[in-house]
């Protein structure tokens, strides 16, 4: 080394030194600018999430107050009380829940037992009927809804059960049986990655399953699974958040529980009501921020849910290679 | 040659249990979307009265047709409207996420951070939420807010970038769509989640060798950039598109109609029209859009 910088003249030394000065100032000019970018679209998105916070601190008046942008003048916990009671919180949040882990845990078993079975088995027709999978994502729901609310109105299995059939709304047996069978929301798209996964997995595992004797279902459990766990990571969230967030099967399906999205579009009514019942009027300022409290209320729990697994989440994403 | 024929069956044996994997998939076509799917043909074509036990068709031909195209009061114009915002929508969703995937995939400090908050609206940005937030009080409030401080000079406000615009003598049409845009950004920046992730997907699966080679070779970060990042990201722009289109073609007020219809006045026939309509007008965006996009799609291989 020693030798070479003997050898080498001095003033290519220089400009070498030149360049690089040049390479570091364009490098922090541009660490500077994207760290500029980044908290801008970080402000947009966190803005809705920071309004609902600090206007559910808020009393009416700091609504109107100009010197008040953010930080309320008095931390005011009304606004919880009332919806809390308005909401009646925790049994939208029971049904919600309850709900929500049905449809995930059977989507998760549902839609990867069928993405195993389309990334792993060259039976005939397998590509026509992935082709199904992604016209099944392509419809909306919306197109097929009033069919599929007649067909779980009266339940007869196409003809099998007796005249007019079960009524099944009310009860979660439509989503059983959408989930079951990978129709329920967006469970396209649960199927594709799971398979996307699946034919990334290395065949020698499953191989030497077989050759040891195991079934495919045992080889499945036992192998598939574990390997797979960022898929089932990230098609849990998807589909629990979906599931949550979701109103338009919750209303088609349990049209009269009390759960969280039935909860919410009524909550300023109610809390109304219940400001009534001590003779005080509701404003449209009130209303705004009952509704805010509101749905700072329902995304609570999946704030929660998030922050305990975005760590996963984050390097799951990078693994599942969602791509084509 | 015994022993090969054996081997034989014994994989197309093996290959038939995918059947049974598939099975489920194949049960909830046929009965929860293939049979629902030719009902909601019938249905368009038909008057649908509830009756006791069940409900009965009156055959209307393509009358819930004429009807809504022709007499229904806010079908037409909603119509227009929610194709011209999504079509808008759509190239900005793109663009947007794509940028912000390259900005994430980068090694900086706090990319964890950065990462977290940029995948959020994934949570935040769906059903009852979305619908509440587009008819809340609180946003007019500080949206007014925002606006008096534009023009008391705080803020550059959108009407004086428009100005600024038109002073450059840039076309009309282009700065309505720029202006659209800024209005749109927001809401923009917080339906690209699932992009975002698909994306940043992408970028991770791209071999580092092919960069290795291009830098022995002397490329710059300009060629790298259109030489290797974007080709090889072109299958998932694909795939992007079409979640774009379809994600933001499943929740519009357009769709809130149909719905509305189907449960109020005018009845099933009516909202299985429109819906039919409808569909027709996606699936032939979408052949369109994916015809034109999967020719410049490059697959590696």
């Amino acid at each position: 080394m020693n030798k070479l910088n003997k050898l080498k003249p001095v003033f290519l030394l220089k400009s070498a030194e030149k360049i690089i000065d040049k390479e570091n100032t364009k490098d922090i000019l541009w660490s500077i600018l994207r760290g500029l970018i980044i908290i801008g679209i970080s402000y947009i998105i966190l803005y809705p999430l920071l309004t609902k916070i600090s206007s559910s601190l808020m009393a009416e008046r700091d609504l109107f107050d100009h010197t008040v942008r953010w930080i309320p003048r008095s931390l005011n916990l009304e606004n919880y009380r009332l919806v809390f009671r308005a909401m009646d919180y925790p049994r939208a949040i029971y049904n919600t829940l309850r709900t929500a882990v049905l449809v995930t845990v059977i989507q998760l078993i549902s839609c990867s037992l069928i993405g195993y079975g389309f990334a792993r088995f060259d039976f005939r027709g397998n590509k026509f009927l992935f082709a199904l999978v992604i016209f099944t994502l392509v419809v909306p729901p919306q197109m097929i809804m009033i069919p599929l609310y007649l067909n779980f109105r009266f339940f007869d299995l196409f003809g099998i059960l007796p005249e007019g059939g079960l009524n099944l709304l009310g009860t979660y047996w439509p989503f059983i049986f959408l989930s079951l069978t990978g129709m329920g929301m967006r469970n396209g798209l649960f199927i594709y990655i799971f398979r996307q996964f699946f034919k990334g997995m290395p065949v020698e595992l499953e191989e030497a399953a077989y050759v040891d004797g195991a079934g495919p279902i045992t080889t499945f459990i036992k192998i598939m699974v574990p390997g797979a766990l960022p898929a089932f990571l990230v098609v849990f969230l998807f589909s629990f958040v979906w599931q949550w967030n979701d109103n338009f099967y919750i209303h088609m399906f349990l049209p009269y529980q009390h759960n969280l999205p039935t909860a919410l579009s009524t909550v300023a009514n109610d809390v109304s009501t219940l400001l009534g019942e001590r003779n005080i009027q509701m404003t449209g300022g009130r209303i705004a921020l009952t509704n805010n409290t509101g749905m700072l209320f329902y995304i609570a729990p999946l704030l929660l849910l998030y922050s305990f697994t975005q760590r996963y989440f984050i390097e799951s994403v990078q693994r599942t290679g969602i791509v084509g | 040659m015994n022993f090969f024929k054996k081997h034989l069956s014994l994989k197309s044996k093996r290959n038939m249990i995918g059947y049974f994997f598939v099975l489920p998939f194949v049960i909830g076509f046929l009965l929860f979307f293939l049979v629902p799917f030719i009902q909601a043909i019938v249905f368009s074509l038909n008057e649908i009265e509830m009756t006791g036990e069940g409900y009965q068709l009156i055959y209307q031909g393509f009358g819930n047709y004429e009807y809504v195209i022709y007499t229904h009061p806010r079908f037409n114009q909603l119509f227009v409207e929610t194709v011209i915002e999504t079509l808008i929508d759509i190239p900005l969703i793109i663009i947007f996420s794509f940028f912000a995937a390259i900005l994430l995939n980068q090694k900086f400090r706090g990319r964890f951070l950065a990462r977290t908050i940029f995948f959020l609206p994934v949570i935040m940005g769906a059903g009852i939420i979305l619908s509440m937030e587009a008819e809340d009080y609180m946003a007019e409030i500080m949206a007014t807010q925002i606006g008096e401080e534009a023009q008391t000079g705080l803020i550059l406000g959108v009407d004086q970038l428009s100005d600024l615009l038109i002073e450059f003598n840039l076309p009309v049409v282009l700065i309505d769509y720029l202006m659209d845009s800024v209005d749109q950004i927001a809401e923009v920046i917080r339906s690209s989640g699932v992009q975002i992730i698909v994306f940043l997907a992408g970028l991770q699966s791209i071999s580092p060798s092919l960069y290795e080679v291009a830098i022995a070779e002397g490329a710059t970060p300009w060629e790298k950039f259109w030489k290797i990042t974007f080709p090889m990201l072109t299958p998932i722009l694909l795939t992007n598109v079409v979640y774009t289109i379809i994600d933001s073609f499943v929740a519009n007020d357009l769709v809130d109609l149909i719905r509305d219809s189907a449960v109020g006045a005018g009845g099933y026939g009516i909202s299985s029209a429109m819906s039919m309509i409808y569909l027709l007008f996606i699936a032939v965006l979408l052949i369109i859009i994916v015809g034109l996009i999967s020719r410049g799609v490059y697959y590696h291989e």
